[in-house]
């Protein structure tokens, strides 16, 4: 669904991205990890076209430097970390925003745009605050709004930087759930960029740990999640506790030696 | 492959949604175009010579009146002209400003603010400093403002983008300033070499729509119809750009063109109103920031009412300017400060009062 090749990213001198690989499968949850400053972000943002690079990216097996602006755009939804909310947005409105791959370039929404929103706002529970500000919303609902806004757009890759930051961790898992939910139910192809480990453990599918802007392990999450792993590329001692197949990250305090 | 198109077809068999996305509302668009045919009406039956608005609403649907050849004459020559032109430069002020301020995610943005009234007041001051008695020919003026205004736009842009070829709107703004303040340098000291023209030049920058004859009108209408359209027609595309360029890139819009054919559209319809009105102050705030604090904050509401609304402010202002200190005239600049502000914040205030959710 998604396939880098020999992808380099660079701006000016310094080098965020060098020589990065990667395909990820259709229907495929995968969570981009990484220490402050690895390139995270700069790879999501590469996958969604808002940086340029030089190698090739293909999406849907096209590639992307091809495909005109708003077919790009009916394939892949970005929710970002810190969207910028209009002042008075209301989320239906919001929401609808999501349409505008859909809706030519000076046109205005149809029903169809509609119902494709109405659909958006009952998957997620949001039917009731549609007529609500989204500025006034808590961080829990923004993040729903967010995501209605990517599923409306109707596209099959769905991109999440960070969706968890600034969330307790309810929230936290509720949003995730729900990413989950939807991939199964829609087929999507979800990517996020991931803070957490445990959580990134939980959740996706696949890992891929970038460090100093490459790709240094690629796998399931028990293999990327590892003491070794963590020790090494983020400098932190931590233990592994595995629960269910699953790991979950318990990060140590530094002993003293008169401890 | 397309999960939404399923899950669409899926809702089209329920009910259909009861959703009402943003949009012009009856109540709104009524209630602009009477506040449009009540400035209209007042501006050619209010004046020196008084005239019977029944009988211009007679003559104005082909009944038969009993003005006489000298009202019909007032109102048609002189009162007509002067008000369609007021609706013309309100209108274009307004939705200028309202573009601007969307386009550029400020507030504070005006149609001024990319260096349109610097560089028309530069170009004035030298056609009049230049000319033998301080009174350039009909054309100078509005020529000279005309090309100052979009002059001074097109350095800012070229400003902007000259440092690694991505235009921000924050670099745009800055640029806006740099170019403001110089070009007003420019005009201050050529003014002062010039002091025995200060009187025309400062007539002309505080505006004025005194001289109105059919020949503005003729001069203004193409420029300002073919901005109103371009604006329009970008009223949704104005809306997804508020969430900031990036994301309006991954939602498939082309940021960059997007804001240059807005910029382009707003810039051309200020200077072709600035060339003829002067430097008409606070409507191009005033009007549209009053439109979004009442009907919602939508592009595709406040740019529509804008237009409507501005017009209709500034034919009552210059209604205003002519007949408060008859048979001397205010600036209708000043008329628009004065009013206007107090107006705004009594509007701010009310609306922060009720705590509306716009």
């Amino acid at each position: 669904m998604i396939g880098c090749t020999g992808v380099t990213v660079s701006l000016g001198k310094q080098v965020i991205l060098n020589d990065i690989s990667l395909q990820v499968e259709r229907g495929q949850w995968l969570s981009i990890v990484g220490p402050n400053g690895a390139g995270k972000s700069t790879l999501l943002r590469y996958i969604a076209g808002l940086v340029p690079g030089s190698g090739e990216l293909r999406l849907d097996g096209r590639p992307a430097a091809a495909l005109p602006r708003r077919q790009r755009a009916r394939l892949l939804a970005l929710v970002p970390q810190s969207p910028i909310i209009p002042e008075a947005a209301r989320v239906l409105d919001y929401v609808l925003l999501g349409r505008t791959p859909h809706i030519g370039p000076l046109g205005v929404e149809g029903p169809h745009d509609l119902a494709a929103v109405h659909d958006a706002l009952s998957h997620l529970e949001l039917l009731d605050f549609a007529d609500r500000l989204v500025g006034t919303l808590s961080g829990g609902e923004r993040q729903r709004v967010l995501i209605a806004r990517a599923l409306a757009q109707g596209a099959p890759i769905v991109l999440l930087d960070e969706p968890t930051t600034a969330l307790d961790v309810g929230h936290q898992q509720q949003v995730l759930e729900l990413v989950d939910r939807l991939r199964r139910e829609h087929g999507l192809t979800v990517v996020t960029t991931m803070h957490d480990l445990t959580l990134a453990g939980q959740y996706a599918e696949r890992l891929v740990l970038i460090d100093g802007g490459r790709i240094v392990v690629d796998g399931p999450a028990t293999e990327v999640l590892t003491e070794e792993n963590l020790a090494l590329y983020y400098g932190a001692r931590v233990r592994i506790i595995h629960d269910g197949g699953r790991p979950a990250v318990l990060p140590l305090r530094q002993r003293h030696a008169k401890d | 492959m397309r999960p939404a198109s399923r899950s669409v077809a899926a809702s089209q068999e329920r009910s259909p949604p009861a959703l009402r996305p943003a949009g012009l509302r009856w109540p709104w668009v009524l209630a602009g175009l009477a506040a449009l045919a009540a400035a209209v009406l007042a501006g050619l039956v209010i004046g020196p010579v008084p005239v019977s608005p029944i009988e211009v609403l007679r003559g104005i649907f082909g009944l038969p009146t009993d003005l006489s050849a000298q009202q019909i004459a007032i109102v048609e020559q002189i009162r007509l002209p002067r008000v369609v032109l007021g609706l013309l430069v309100g209108a274009t002020l307004a939705i200028s400003g309202a573009s601007y301020q969307g386009v550029f995610r400020n507030p504070l943005a005006d149609p001024y603010l990319l260096g349109a009234a610097a560089g028309a007041g530069l170009g004035v001051t030298i056609v009049i400093a230049g000319s033998a008695d301080g009174s350039p020919t009909p054309w100078g003026a509005p020529l000279a403002a005309f090309v100052g205004a979009l002059a001074a736009v097109a350095i800012t842009y070229a400003l902007s983008s000259s440092g690694g070829g991505r235009t921000s709107t924050a670099s745009l703004i800055l640029a806006g300033v740099a170019v403001t303040s110089f070009l007003t340098a420019l005009q201050t000291y050529v003014q002062q070499r010039n002091q025995d023209t200060i009187r025309q030049v400062y007539s002309w920058i505080l505006g004025r729509l005194s001289t109105a004859g059919w020949h503005e009108v003729r001069v203004l209408l193409p420029y300002a119809v073919l901005s109103w359209i371009v604006l329009l027609l970008h009223r949704r595309t104005l809306d997804v750009l508020a969430v900031g360029d990036d994301e309006a890139t991954t939602l498939g819009i082309n940021a960059r063109r997007a804001r240059l054919i807005v910029v382009i559209a707003a810039s051309l319809g200020t200077a072709a109103a600035v060339s003829v009105s002067g430097l008409i102050a606070f409507v191009g705030i005033i009007v549209p920031h009053t439109v979004r604090l009442l009907a919602g904050h939508s592009n595709r509401v406040v740019l529509p009412l804008s237009l409507v609304f501005g017009g209709a402010f500034l034919c009552a202002t210059d209604l205003l300017a002519r007949t408060l200190s008859s048979p001397a005239e205010i600036p209708i600049g000043v008329v628009t400060a004065f009013f206007g502000a107090p107006f705004f914040v009594l509007v701010l205030r009310s609306s922060r009062r009720l705590g509306a959710s716009p």
